[in-house]
């Protein structure tokens, strides 16, 4: 689906990359600990969270993340912003919480970018 | 930020060297040398995969000097064989290595936590995502991390 689906379906307001709606995503990562994501995530899904510090946009630019939605109706402050705008990800902000944004998105045929995480020897 | 950089050729190789500091502490700029490295990375032509590798542990090992040290270095390396980090820095230094490669072995203060950090993961996901890893520290006097990605990759990792 496209990003454009993505913000239809969570009823979302694009905060940045207006331009992306176009771009088409099929896997997603959620967290709330830039940790995981870094362990977990791969390049080309969303990131679902409800941080919204600029090392956010940080940890999705290293990471290649397609796009961020923020979730539970929090509103990244300006530097996030800022920064997301500067290195090109999109953002969108959803009141859906994760929970509910993850199975929006699953129902509609998004899945996750890693099924099961592998366990460790 | 921005060190010195300069190219050299030696024995007929392309050599790419640059380094940057890193301010302890300073938490609104941590992450922009991992960056500004995978913009130097993408910008030779480098393949995305290995762009993204070297950027992350860039980026973990960053994070850990911001949370951890008072000041460090980060140099980045780069010939048709190779890419290298190492980061240099004048911390407290790291007691017990093998604990803190332990996954999940954190020492993380509130403030680091609140910016989704701090869960003891960066160390064992360095490891992972590089081909060669080397960690060493001084008690006192720091910590030297070597990283280094391979062009040519003998062993694939995951992406
Ligand atoms: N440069 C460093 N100087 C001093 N101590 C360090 C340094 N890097 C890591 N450590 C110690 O090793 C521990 C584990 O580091 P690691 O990067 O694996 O996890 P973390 O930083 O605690 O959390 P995460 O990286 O998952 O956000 C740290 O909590 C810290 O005690
Ligand atoms: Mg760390």
């Amino acid at each position: 689906m496209t990003l454009q689906d993505v913000k239809d379906i969570l009823d979302a307001e694009m905060i940045v990359g207006g331009d992306k709606l176009d771009m088409e995503v099929k896997t997603a990562f959620g967290a709330d600990l830039m940790s995981d994501v870094l362990a977990y995530a791969k390049a080309g899904s969303l990131l679902l969270t409800g941080l919204t510090n600029p090392q956010v946009i940080r940890t999705a630019n290293v990471l290649d993340i397609a796009a961020i939605i923020v979730v539970r109706g929090k509103k990244p402050p300006q530097e996030t912003v800022n920064l997301a705008d500067e290195m090109h990800i999109p953002i969108l902000c959803t009141k859906y919480i994760l929970f509910e944004t993850a199975g929006r998105l699953y129902q509609k045929g998004i899945v996750g970018c890693v099924e099961k995480v592998q366990s460790k020897s | 930020m921005r060190g010195e950089s300069s190219e050299q050729v030696l024995n007929g190789q392309k050599i790419f060297e640059e380094l940057f500091i890193i301010e302890g502490g300073n938490f609104n700029k941590a992450g922009e040398v991992a960056s500004r490295i995978k913009v130097i990375l993408k910008n030779m032509g480098i393949p995305d995969e290995l762009v993204r590798r070297a950027a992350l542990v860039a980026y973990e090992s960053e994070i850990n000097i911001v949370s951890y040290a008072k000041q460090g270095y980060m140099k980045l390396t780069v010939n048709p064989d190779l890419i290298m980090i190492e980061s240099i820095d004048e911390g407290e230094g790291i007691v017990d290595i093998e604990l803190a490669m332990q996954e999940g072995y954190s020492t993380a203060n509130d403030r680091i936590r609140e910016m989704g950090f701090g869960a003891g993961m960066g160390l064992c996901n360095i490891k992972n995502y590089s081909d060669y890893f080397d960690l060493r520290s001084k008690i006192g006097k720091g910590t030297y991390l070597k990283m280094i990605i391979e062009s040519q990759q003998k062993n694939p990792k995951t992406e």
